[in-house]
């Protein structure tokens, strides 16, 4: 039996006496600062608790996805601002995608002009902060000729101080169908990849899963978009009295964020790709070309399974970024979440519900890309014997 | 930098066997150094490099692609530089009131020059503006002297410290026939610098106990860290501000304020320890095992391995990610803005909104932008500096 002195020298005992003081220490400060806010707030006389998300906001929202009016609830004023958040968001992605992969693709031409523009559009960009070049963008909106005199960018598309106007599909029973026939399309896609890649598998035999899974996709609801009489008719804006009538458009605001976050995190999603590509050794190509694979294969089979795996974990963390970076919607009036929590905060005087409830807000977004994320690269991690 | 080449190599590529007369060490390291500068450019390049025209035909127009390529983007610049080369420099007018300015085709450089002192120093008492312009010329030049590699020893902490001390007295005064300024009548240069650098300051050891208890085998410490750091990570920075602006004030028994300068660094240092914190985990991962095991077998204890074998190692390795988190602190002070400090970004916007200079936004802002422009790239361009430094002391 050890006496207690002896026992202080185990590493496991000492380990749990550490912890002991640190939780108590943790925990001593958590009270304090918990009674301090109690009675702050009491003397504020500000209530707590979530009762307030049932109550009026008696606020206007500038763009919903949402009908909303002032009338309706706190709870629905953020579930409108999460949803801004969302769409700016999701776009901006899409957008960054596209841009930040043609331009990684442009810092590695072998055309020297391309190669300079690219590089000098990346150092530009991402070292001038994001907040700056949101203002400019919305102050170039703001600062753009009244609907009279619109610019007409391309054909139908009009830019003015009331932000972005564009043609929009007329609704058709025939649309409905050719989306479900395109999501059957998809489903069917999945199925040949899945089965080719078994057959090929099983009989060493190649299958022609690219041109079958394209061919799965695109035909279904080209089909069914012609059976239901080919339904293409625009509804194109057109200037009446000081405004445009038909038509979609955005805000100003949105389309200064949209183009903002975009445009900076295309900056870095640049170099990600292009650091991704250089990372596969040229000695891959050369040795799918000695196998005699074609240079699309090469690049299908070889190339880009391997830059994917070093590019797609700083991608999903740059998506990330652009997310949390659309809070910044809140300096140019953008009402996404913060935006709206923060109005409620003002409202209300409930701020740490208001604060507390959008922190959790972008940790569920940020804890399920960073989820897809370890799936991805538990899927595609080298597998070592 | 290539006289520098370490001596170790010289052995290494004048080979084991001396036979016949050994060139001296020099030689075998400018030999050692030719191939890699060479190999950069495709080998057709070194031949045709003197004739501009070969050059072209080789980078320019040696695909069908590259020659509609290289159209495209002569074609380009056709729109776009003889019109910005007007409005920035040619048409434009540097000096005057604004009436000048308008009928100048070109930008109007005029707003800088009658608001710089705005732009650059805030509401700070006209007449005492000297005093921010010395703090921030000290620190700029601190920040310079850290840069360079003989420089670091332990002295510099010290320097490091009589420069914030001497900065605080400056800007504050109140002492030594200096007016005392409340600092909520700083603005400007001086804030955006000082809440990056003091917040990667005070974070940087903090970040590293929180790697370390990220490290740790005990439970209880390492969920609170890995808590700490997940949700600082997965928040946006301007709700941490705002938390720190209208919560802090709530967290305090009554009486107690802290005004809202500390409140925005607080919040900002927070916020960068939590990415440090994953920037040294870094370095600490790095490590191989051999070194714990190591210091374990010669009897040290956690705290003993941690500071003489740990963390020298580590934190060599994740110099170059702490510059650029750096420049990611910098870039985010502008954000302070957003809970109401008067930063450079705050003073270029206030500079725009005033009716007589309100139409040429555009020059302020690219004046601030530039602003920006410098500190960053001239950072990023001396971490990366780093990072080749660093592979060469470790490439064998």
């Amino acid at each position: 039996m050890t006496n207690p002195v002896q026992a202080l020298n185990s590493a496991r005992v000492r380990g749990w006496l550490y912890q002991a003081l640190f939780l108590a220490c943790a925990l001593a400060v958590a009270w304090y600062l918990v009674s301090n806010t109690l009675t702050n707030l009491a003397t504020r006389g500000v209530a707590t608790g979530f009762g307030f998300l049932h109550r009026e906001a008696g606020f206007e929202i500038g763009e919903s996805l949402l009908s909303y009016s002032a009338s309706d609830t706190y709870l629905k004023a953020l579930v409108v601002g999460l949803l801004n958040t969302l769409a700016v968001s999701a776009a901006g992605v899409v957008l960054a995608t596209v841009l930040g992969v043609l331009i990684g693709i442009a810092r590695l031409s072998s055309n020297w002009m391309v190669n300079r523009f690219a590089t000098l559009y990346v150092e530009t960009i991402r070292n001038v902060p994001l907040l700056l070049q949101l203002v400019v963008w919305y102050t170039i909106m703001n600062r753009l000729p009244s609907p009279r005199e619109a610019l007409e960018v391309v054909p139908g598309i009009f830019l003015s101080n009331r932000g972005m106007k564009f043609p929009v599909l007329v609704e058709h029973a025939g649309h409905g169908w050719a989306l479900l026939a395109l999501i059957a399309g998809i489903a069917a896609a999945i199925a040949i990849v899945r089965h080719g890649r078994r057959h090929r598998e099983a009989t060493g035999k190649p299958f022609p899963t690219l041109p079958a899974a394209i061919a799965a996709v695109l035909l279904p609801p080209a089909l069914v978009f012609v059976a239901t009489g080919a339904p293409l008719a625009f509804d194109v804006p057109v200037l009446s009295g000081f405004n445009f009538e038909g038509g979609g458009s955005v805000t100003p605001e949105f389309t200064a964020l949209l183009i903002g976050l975009s445009v900076y995190t295309a900056g870095f999603i640049a170099e990600i790709v292009r650091s991704g590509i250089l990372a596969v050794p040229h000695g891959q190509t050369e040795a799918g070309l000695a196998l005699g694979l074609s240079p699309g294969k090469i690049l299908r089979l070889v190339i880009l399974p391997q830059a994917l795996r070093v590019i797609v974990p700083p991608l999903t963390s740059q998506y990330l970024n652009l997310t949390k970076n659309s809070s910044l919607a809140v300096a140019i009036g953008y009402p996404d979440l913060v935006s709206v929590s923060n109005t409620s905060a003002n409202q209300t005087g409930q701020v740490v519900e208001a604060v507390a409830m959008m922190m959790v807000v972008y940790l569920i977004i940020s804890l399920a890309i960073s989820g897809f994320m370890n799936w991805y690269n538990r899927r595609v991690a080298l597998v070592t014997r | 930098m290539s006289k520098q080449f370490p001596a170790d190599q010289a052995p290494v590529s004048a080979g084991p066997i001396p036979t016949g007369p050994v060139p001296p060490a020099h030689w075998a390291a400018s030999y050692e150094e030719e191939p890699t500068q060479a190999s950069a450019p495709p080998q057709a390049n070194g031949m045709t490099a003197l004739k501009p025209f070969g050059w072209a035909k080789d980078n320019l127009f040696n695909t069908p692609l590259n020659t509609v390529l290289t159209l495209a983007c002569l074609g380009l610049l056709w729109l776009v530089v003889p019109p910005a080369a007007n409005w920035l420099l040619l048409k434009a007018s540097w000096s005057g009131s604004s009436e000048a300015c308008r009928e100048a085709a070109g930008a109007c450089w005029s707003v800088i020059v009658v608001k710089h002192r705005l732009i650059f120093f805030g509401t700070y008492p006209y007449d005492e503006q000297w005093r921010p312009f010395l703090a921030c010329a000290l620190f700029v030049a601190m920040l310079g002297a850290s840069g360079v590699r003989a420089f670091w020893r332990p002295w510099l902490a010290g320097a490091w410290a009589l420069t914030l001390v001497g900065m605080g007295v400056l800007m504050w005064g109140g002492v030594a026939g200096l007016s005392y300024v409340p600092n909520d009548r700083w603005g400007g240069l001086p804030i955006t610098l000082m809440l990056s650098v003091f917040s990667i300051a005070i974070a940087f050891p903090l970040s590293i106990l929180l790697a370390l208890g990220r490290q740790s085998s005990l439970p209880a410490i390492r969920t609170f860290c890995v808590g700490f750091i997940e949700t600082m990570r997965g928040v946006p920075l301007v709700s941490v501000l705002f938390m720190a602006s209208v919560m802090f004030p709530l967290f305090l028994p009554e009486g107690v304020t802290v005004d809202k300068l500390l409140r925005a660094l607080a919040g900002m240092t927070l916020f960068t320890a939590a990415y440090l914190a994953e920037a040294v985990r870094g370095g600490l991962q790095a490590i191989p095992k051999g070194q714990y095991e190591a210091a374990d077998a010669l009897g040290l204890s956690y705290w003993q391995k941690t500071v003489l074998i740990v963390l020298p190692q580590a934190l060599r390795i994740v110099i170059p990610p702490i510059v650029n988190q750096f420049i990611s602190a910098f870039k985010d002070t502008s954000l302070v803005t957003i809970v109401g400090l008067y930063d450079l970004l705050t003073a270029a916007t206030v500079a725009t909104t005033d009716p007589e200079w309100r139409p040429y936004f555009a020059e302020v802002y690219v004046f601030a932008g530039l602003m920006f422009w410098i500190f960053c790239f001239s950072m990023s361009r001396y971490s990366q500096w780093l990072e080749r430094l660093a592979n060469r002391y470790t490439r064998r």
